[in-house]
């Protein structure tokens, strides 16, 4: 019996290890012959452990398991968790999986399984193309930055390649610190080379011969999964002195956060790396042109970099078309917080709010009306119905004063207390603010007071709190201070009541 | 070995090394506890930097400790998408239990807030040691404090 247990950390937290361990017990007492793999995630967080059995060559999925519903697999007749074949629950069988095509179906560290999903085919594409044609497929392809801000990636890659120095950097970002975000933890787990692959495609395009991954510490598991990687595709011969063994040099390594929301942000990530603290720098200078230890460098979140094998294997053109307007291809959506079906879904951008809400995710977990979402993170805005028919796309979001960012929805029932998620966004830029400019780090300090302020009732403090939105949001130097004012301001043009209510009691 | 030869043989290990700052205080953190201020200047001198720069970075990161938590470290998520699943809720709950407040040690727990741990489709979420914990409740956390401190 062939049997598939996700080592995600998303499974580990429910549970998937014990399960795991509860299965080869069983095996052992019964003498059955069990291969145990322990794959990445297939995504569906609110079915993990998500166990899956092959049957006929088709793999089952039982979830989520627990140790205690284990025996009944090894027994004839219906199993209580039986989901049926995996690939066909709804969820799955309804997303356009590009840049998670192996993500949950491989062992992650398997070379062999990563070469007979399409792995490296990419890569050899670019090393036939050269670093030229490899950068003009990236722009025929439209991908933007995953990471938050959207920019062409093939533009950036143009700017590094034609910056004349000995030594250029690629620098993947994976900081991943938004609430609701766990894509790049997810890829990193799941399918690791597919990380590497696209680093070295991007070292290849722009004459980089060094990368480097800034994981945050929060990700333990991570951080283990992709050394192992490297050193496993460094002992392949894949990356190091030479790409392949034919190509030019490029080498991988994993630097370590250390517990700062804004060492996301790229210039603060670089100072971070050459061991500085993780201040902002004003741009210009770009960091393609002067960016790790001053020298030009490419900074890509890990989606925009894990979509590159995909786009180098298929062509530029295949994944434009996919997608809406200026959104091309696919993107990752998370989808967390309070829905009943949880998880990461991958489609073509264009998917409606109310779709992603109610048929995607299922509605509320708690069963309770569903009362707004927040998009992009921490400085993200909060959308209520009247947004359901937004389609999931850069512009439709930026028209509505919100931001796709890194694509997770947080979703509240209509138990959230939306003052005080606006009294959060401010703590969590005091929290976390850099401290280089006044209007966040000071600012940041000054919302909390002022929304104190309004919920003991004072009249004055809104219109305050709205100058101070408004000083925050032109005089920041970078999207922390600047965009904090989203939640806030969102969360009272949504819900105004909230933030008037105890006056009306007072009167 | 002595802290000195100890401390030594970190620097000697990231001798070289592009911006190794960091990598250095994530490993002096990992065999100290946390990273002792007097040795910021020995640092200084290896790295060519200034006692005072040292210093700074320390205090940026909130990860870096001036002195050791206690042998459990139990991290609780803060984040919105924890919040939305009752994760406020449950912290209070588990302060009560456990007579502490984040932020504090007592005895041998050390309770922490932390800031989203990519568990946000399994929310709440925190971290008991190494172990994650998904679908969290305070009991749940309880029962595992109680394991482990046994
Ligand atoms: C406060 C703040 C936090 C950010 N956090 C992240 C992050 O965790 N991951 C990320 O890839 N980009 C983050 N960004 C965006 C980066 O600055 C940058 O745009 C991105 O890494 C570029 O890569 P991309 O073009 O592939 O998206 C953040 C930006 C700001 C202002
Ligand atoms: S807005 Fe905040 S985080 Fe950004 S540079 Fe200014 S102080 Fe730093
Ligand atoms: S918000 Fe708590 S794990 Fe992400």
């Amino acid at each position: 019996m062939k049997v598939w247990v996700p080592c995600d950390a998303a499974a580990v937290a429910c549970g998937a290890d014990e399960v795991a361990a509860a299965i080869a017990s069983a095996a052992g007492l019964r003498g059955e012959e069990v291969e145990i793999i322990r794959n990445g995630t297939r995504g569906m967080i609110w079915l993990e452990p998500l166990v899956e059995v092959e049957r006929d060559g088709v793999r089952h999925g039982f979830g989520p398991m627990t140790p205690e519903d284990v025996p009944a697999l090894f027994e004839a007749g219906d199993h209580p968790k039986a989901l049926g074949p995996v690939e066909d629950i709804p969820f799955f069988a309804k997303q356009t999986r590009l840049t998670f095509a192996r993500c949950g179906r491989t062992d992650p560290l398997s070379l062999a399984d990563y070469e007979a999903g399409e792995g490296w085919r990419g890569l050899r594409r670019a090393l036939d193309l050269g670093a030229e044609k490899t950068v003009e497929e990236v722009t025929t392809s439209g991908l933007r930055g995953r990471g938050g801000a959207g920019f062409p990636t093939g533009i950036k890659w143009k700017t590094v390649a034609g910056a004349e120095d000995a030594q250029k950097y690629i620098v993947c970002n994976a900081d991943e610190g938004d609430s609701g975000s766990f894509a790049d933890r997810m890829l990193m787990e799941g399918d690791p080379f597919c990380l590497i692959e696209g680093m070295a495609i991007a070292g290849l395009a722009v004459g980089a011969t060094k990368g480097f991954i800034y994981i945050r510490s929060e990700y333990p598991h991570a951080i283990r999964t992709m050394v192992a990687a490297i050193n496993a595709a460094q002992s392949a011969g894949i990356i190091g002195d030479s790409l392949m063994g034919q190509g030019p040099a490029f080498d991988l390594e994993v630097r370590v956060g250390a517990g700062a929301y804004i060492c996301g942000e790229e210039t603060s990530l670089l100072n971070s790396l050459e061991g500085k603290r993780g201040m902002v720098r004003a741009k210009p200078p770009l960091p393609a042109l002067e960016g790790a230890f001053g020298k030009p460098t490419v900074v890509n979140n890990v989606l925009s970099l894990a979509a590159v094998p995909w786009i180098m294997t298929h062509g530029g053109a295949a994944y434009a078309e996919f997608g809406l307007g200026r959104s091309r291809g696919t993107i990752p959506i998370q989808i967390a917080g309070n829905v009943k079906q949880g998880g990461l879904f991958e489609t073509a951008f264009g998917m409606t709010l109310g779709t992603l809400i109610n048929e995607i995710g299922g509605g509320t977990a708690s069963g309770r009306p569903f009362k707004a979402v927040q998009v992009g993170g921490p400085l993200g805005a909060y959308h209520g119905p009247d947004d359901f028919d937004l389609r999931v796309c850069y512009e439709a979001f930026a028209d509505q004063g919100g931001l796709v960012g890194h694509a997770g929805f947080v979703v509240h029932d209509e138990s959230a207390d939306m003052l005080a998620l606006a009294r959060y966004a401010m703590e969590f830029c005091a929290i976390e603010s850099c401290g280089k400019c006044t209007p966040c780090r000071i600012g940041a300090v000054r919302g909390m007071e002022t929304l104190d302020r309004v919920a003991a009732g004072d009249r004055e403090a809104i219109e305050l709190l709205h100058e101070l939105c408004e000083v925050m949001e032109k005089g920041s130097l970078c999207a922390m201070g600047g965009f904090t004012p989203y939640p806030v301001r969102s969360a009272i043009r949504l819900f105004p009541q909230e933030f008037s209510r105890i006056e009306e009691a007072a009167e | 070995m002595t802290k000195d030869d100890r401390l030594d043989a970190i620097l000697a290990a990231h001798a070289g090394r592009e911006g190794a700052l960091l990598p250095i205080l994530h490993d002096l953190q990992a065999e100290f506890g946390c990273v002792p201020a007097d040795c910021y200047q020995p640092i200084a001198d290896a790295l060519r930097l200034s006692r005072a720069e040292v210093s700074g970075v320390v205090s940026f990161y909130h990860d870096f400790r001036d002195a050791p938590a206690g042998k459990h470290v139990i991290k609780l998520c803060r984040a919105e998408a924890c919040q939305s699943m009752g994760g406020a809720e449950m912290i209070a709950r588990l302060e009560r239990a456990l007579g502490m407040k984040i932020g504090e040690t007592k005895g041998d727990v050390t309770l922490e807030a932390v800031y989203c741990l990519g568990l946000c489709a399994c929310a709440p979420a925190a971290m008991v040691g190494d172990r994650l914990v998904g679908r969290a409740s305070s009991e749940r956390i309880e029962a595992l404090v109680a394991e482990v401190s046994a």
